[in-house]
């Protein structure tokens, strides 16, 4: 047997190994590339109030989340109580950042189902989001005491992430200098 | 109570493929003719049994049977009844159903038109061709069935993805997969010439014309999508690079060469070992575009409903009947040793560059299709690769094939000389340099890219042309004409195909210009030589659609040519908007207006207006190649050298084996 | 990665024969115009399936075509607003991807297969040249007048 009729085999078997990976991963996943850098920021309208502007730097020193979120999305009112449940019980600051909504149905929602966020930033035509390379909702920045964003989240919050994820990690960076 | 005979009807298709797969190839190789003999009516009877699956999936259909989750899914009772038919293919059930009927009527066929083929390769062809159906068929039994009832049937159904609504894409997908499926006769053949140790010249002859109209049907394919892409998606293209129109380019660019190598094989024994990888790549491609486009391993524009799990599977068949023939082949080339000989210059050098350069080519856009999976598996990133990269890759592969094919038409079986050649290319080669230099002049403006285009088109036309004055010799043109045997037609049809569609192509994308305007009712816009005038939007209904309709006309010098009419509907039960583009297709030039959205109070739009000059040639060319492959696989040669084998008997076209 | 999280995560949902939503942005230049529509065309909407800015009509992919609208009227270069979309988005918004060394194989590869093609093309052409035609049997020369008979099917 020539070495050389086999080459054709050996390119397949690594094709196929290729494409067995391939299975596993998901291809619409954008992984962020903001991890471990600095947090844009934003400053931009409150959405209780248009005429005033909110800000991330109130949350400088803090080790804090920020959760993209939009009426318009299913999975934002799914994800909600358990917010709701994280800033009552476990006392975690949230800050929201509503997504090319409309103003006043996402005051109606937090009206309604409560409302988990210390400030919500309105964001109609995606300024803030394009600057933290979101492209989904809902999305779950972690941010620390340097304003560093440490670990992000696609999709909705729920008490696993949370236990296994997001609880000890936010411990570690609590006692962070 | 029909969609349960459906899935008998499968079942015993699917026992009849074991059959099928196992006794002829088993008798074959013992030598046990009762079981040779089996391969033809069970073959047969697998077919019959597939169409009777596939006509009672039809029925469902036709009956609005929604208690099948299938029809659920895919029909409405308004649906009309012309896409019940062709819905029946419109996802992913279904078109593995239509896959396995096609698969089945490819193998129907050959048990009749291969009668002269001796009855232990076709056998053996038999049987390989039942392997694939007994994938396919467990595929469609354990993952997708078809069949599979509602507990609680909804009273309608979620209708037909407005997509598929529309004659272009009905019949895409069955010319789509007659193409690809055509691919496993011409890979079961060279299967069983491999089983069976007799690669020679015949296995090339036999699966000559069957390569020939598979290669047909995945031109036409090809060409129906394109077209329907460019009308239908609104976005004025007709090749977007996506790995879904990759994957059927990809059989397409392999077949190609596969037809050019089997030419090669059958007239002169030669590159037997290759053209035998080559009908192995072209099947595996198309198996290959199967898995990427249902496994949701890469993203695209087309992709079905995917499911990991049904990548699996289909990822375990295609390295079963992939792997399983490239072990084979490690096995049986090595045995095979060439006795034929050919010098520097001849057809046979210029066939394997084509070859060369169209596998190249295939691998260039394979890597380009599968590299974002390759960095995210070593953990290098996420990337996009898309249409700028394979442009520039793709096109310089493409352009020394072009000239090439002037030269190796031209060129003497097993030896020519360079200057003989020469003296035969000078005088084509001067029309088409001073034609390409010159014509662009009548384009709105000189263009070098331009000029390159044009001198290829009619490098390829004259030297196509030139090939009836070679063959003349001495002789007289006319009767060269009289005499050239169909194949040679078929050469010359498919290579004027490629003229026409290399001018389309290039100049569609050196010439079209394209603008995004408001325009109030009454307002008109200046594009391309011609005035566009808007003349408002109205209200219309279809049968499941609302729509509103814009009227546009187009002046050419201040007289009306055309009236154009886009649309964007709302599909009532998907609510699923649509953009229908409103057409004035020319010869020389297409307009095309899209309708974008309301401005305003006033009636104002916006709008998108294209003139595209010389569109319409990309698909007359892929026409073109397509009618040559159809005359091409006609040729009388291939029912007169049947008759010679059967008097010969097999045994005198066993070769080297 | 979880496929479970394609189910939850919401994208705003583009469809794709929508088109692209038609804006009628207004340039300083025709220079600008032809850059405008060269950046859109290359830049990937991470919403949709496969879609460049220009043909998505999602809600995002319209944010993004006028973030490159205001750069380029703002005078910013193509180098610029390409380096602004990579920041945020990676080079996953890239069509054309940079070559680096994750791509490095990707530019070159065609090109190492275009060479091993022409490579071994010249040493199969080669070879066989320098092989001297092997003494026939019988049964290959009557192979070889049936081949011949077929070429003059073809060639008279």
């Amino acid at each position: 047997m020539k070495a050389r009729f086999l080459i054709p085999l050996g390119g397949f078997v690594l094709l196929v190994i290729l494409l067995g990976i391939g299975l596993t991963m998901d291809p619409r996943d954008v992984p962020s590339v903001l991890i471990d850098k600095p947090a844009p920021g934003f400053t931009l309208p409150d959405l209780h109030n248009l005429e005033q502007t909110v800000s991330s730097d109130a949350m400088q020193g803090q080790v804090w989340l920020l959760n993209v979120w939009g009426t318009w999305c299913p999975e934002c009112w799914r994800e909600h109580s358990f917010l709701m449940y994280l800033k009552q019980r476990e006392g975690v600051p949230i800050v929201g950042l509503d997504w090319r909504d409309d103003a006043a149905d996402a005051r109606q929602m937090l009206a309604q189902e409560g409302d988990p966020f210390l400030f919500v930033g309105f964001d109609p035509d995606s300024k803030a989001v394009m600057d933290w390379g979101v492209y989904g909702a809902p999305e779950t920045f972690l941010i620390d005491k340097k304003g560093i964003i440490r670990w992000k989240h696609k999709g909705g919050l729920n008490p696993e992430v949370w236990s296994n994820e997001l609880k000890p990690l936010m411990q570690q960076l609590e006692n962070e200098a | 109570m029909i969609p349960e005979l459906g899935q008998f009807a499968l079942v015993l298709a699917l026992v009849l493929a074991l059959v099928q797969a196992t006794l002829p190839v088993i008798g074959a190789h013992k030598g046990i003719a009762p079981w040779i003999a089996l391969a033809r009516p069970v073959a047969q009877a697998q077919l019959l049994f597939v169409v009777v699956a596939y006509l009672c999936l039809t029925y469902a259909f036709l009956d609005n049977d929604f208690s099948v989750r299938y029809v659920a899914s895919n029909s409405n009772t308004e649906l009309p009844v012309l896409y019940q038919i062709s819905g029946v293919w419109g996802a992913h059930e279904g078109s593995l159903l239509f896959w396995a009927l096609t698969l089945s009527i490819w193998t129907g066929a050959v048990t009749l038109f291969s009668r002269s083929v001796p009855a232990a390769m076709l056998a053996r062809v038999v049987g390989v061709m039942g392997m694939v159906s007994v994938g396919f068929l467990l595929f469609m039994l354990f993952t997708s069935n078809p069949f599979e009832r509602l507990p609680n049937p909804p009273l309608d159904g979620r209708d037909l993805n407005p997509l598929l609504q529309d004659p272009g894409l009905a019949i895409h997908p069955p010319l789509l997969y007659m193409g690809y499926v055509g691919f496993s006769v011409a890979f079961a053949f060279a299967i069983a010439a491999m089983l069976g140790g007799r690669l020679d010249a015949a296995w090339a002859r036999w699966s000559r014309p069957w390569t020939s109209i598979a290669w047909v049907f995945l031109t036409l394919g090809i060409v129906v999508g394109s077209w329907w892409a460019y009308y239908e998606l609104g976005w004025g293209g007709w090749w977007f690079w996506d790995p879904v129109e990759n994957a059927s380019f990809l059989p397409w660019l392999v077949g190609t060469a596969l037809m050019h190598s089997l030419a090669a094989t059958e007239k002169r024994g030669a590159f037997k070992a290759w053209t035998v990888l080559l009908a192995i790549f072209a099947f595996s491609l198309s198996l290959l575009g199967t898995f990427l486009v249902r496994s949701g391993v890469l993203t695209s524009v087309h992709a079905f409903a995917t499911d990991p799990e049904r990548g699996v599977f289909i990822l375990i068949f295609l390295a079963l009947t992939v792997g399983g023939s490239l072990l084979l082949y490690s096995w049986r080339a090595a045995q095979i040793r060439s006795t034929v000989s050919f010098d520097l210059v001849s057809r046979e050098t210029g066939l394997l560059l084509n070859n060369v350069l169209l596998v190249v080519a295939t691998g260039a856009v394979l890597l380009g299709t599968l590299y974002p999976l390759i960095t995210e598996t070593l953990n290098l990133g996420k990337i996009s690769v898309g249409p700028p990269y394979f442009n520039a890759v793709f096109v310089p592969l493409m352009i020394p094939l072009v000239l090439a094919m002037g030269v190796g038409a031209m060129a003497r079986w097993k030896q020519d000389s360079a200057a003989n050649l020469v003296r035969k290319l000078r005088t084509p080669l001067g029309i088409a340099l001073v034609l390409g230099l010159l014509t662009p002049l009548l384009m709105p403006y000189y263009h070098l890219g331009a000029a390159l285009t044009l001198f290829l088109g009619f490098w390829v036309t004259l030297t196509t042309l030139w090939w009836f004055h070679d063959r003349a010799g001495h002789g007289s043109l006319s009767s060269a004409i009289r005499t050239t045997p169909r194949g040679g037609w078929g050469m010359v049809t498919g290579h004027l195909g490629i003229a026409v569609f290399v001018i389309g192509a290039g100049l569609t994308s050196i010439y079209s210009s394209e603008k995004d305007v408001r325009l109030d009712p009454g307002q008109s816009y200046e594009l391309g030589g011609h005035e566009f005038k808007f003349l408002g939007v109205v209200s219309a209904e279809g049968p499941n659609y609302s729509a509103e309709r814009g009227t546009v006309e187009a002046y050419k010098g201040g007289d009306l040519v055309a009236t154009l009419h886009p649309e964007k509907r709302v599909y009532r039960v998907q609510t699923m908007p649509m953009t229908e583009a409103g057409i004035d297709a020319g010869l020389f030039r297409d307009l095309f207006v899209a309708l974008g959205e309301p401005l305003g109070q006033s009636g104002a739009w916006s709008l998108r207006l294209y003139h595209k000059p010389f569109v319409r040639w990309i698909w007359f060319g892929g026409l073109f190649m397509a009618l040559g492959g159809l005359i091409a696989a006609t040729d009388r040669r291939y029912f007169q050298a049947a008759r010679r084998t059967v008097k010969a008997g097999p045994e005198a076209v066993a070769g080297a084996a | 990665m979880s496929r479970l999280l394609t189910a939850v995560f919401l994208l705003l949902i583009c469809v794709a024969a929508e088109g692209g939503k038609v804006e009628a942005y207004a340039f300083d230049s025709a220079a600008d115009e032809a850059r405008y529509k060269q950046l859109v065309a290359e830049l990937r909407c991470l919403v949709c399936q496969n879609q460049n800015l220009q043909d998505s009509n999602a809600e995002l992919a319209q944010d993004m075509r006028r973030q490159t609208y205001e750069m380029v009227s703002a005078g910013k270069s193509n180098e610029q607003i390409v380096t602004y979309m990579v920041d945020r988005y990676g080079d996953f918004v890239l069509y054309r991807p940079p070559l680096k060394s994750s791509t490095f194989l990707l530019w070159v590869g065609p090109f190492i297969l275009l060479l091993i093609g022409l490579g071994a093309l010249l040493w199969v052409v080669l070879r066989i040249k320098r092989t001297p035609e092997p003494e026939l049997t019988t049964e290959q020369h009557e192979r070889a007048r049936q081949l011949l008979e077929q070429d003059e099917d073809k060639n008279p």
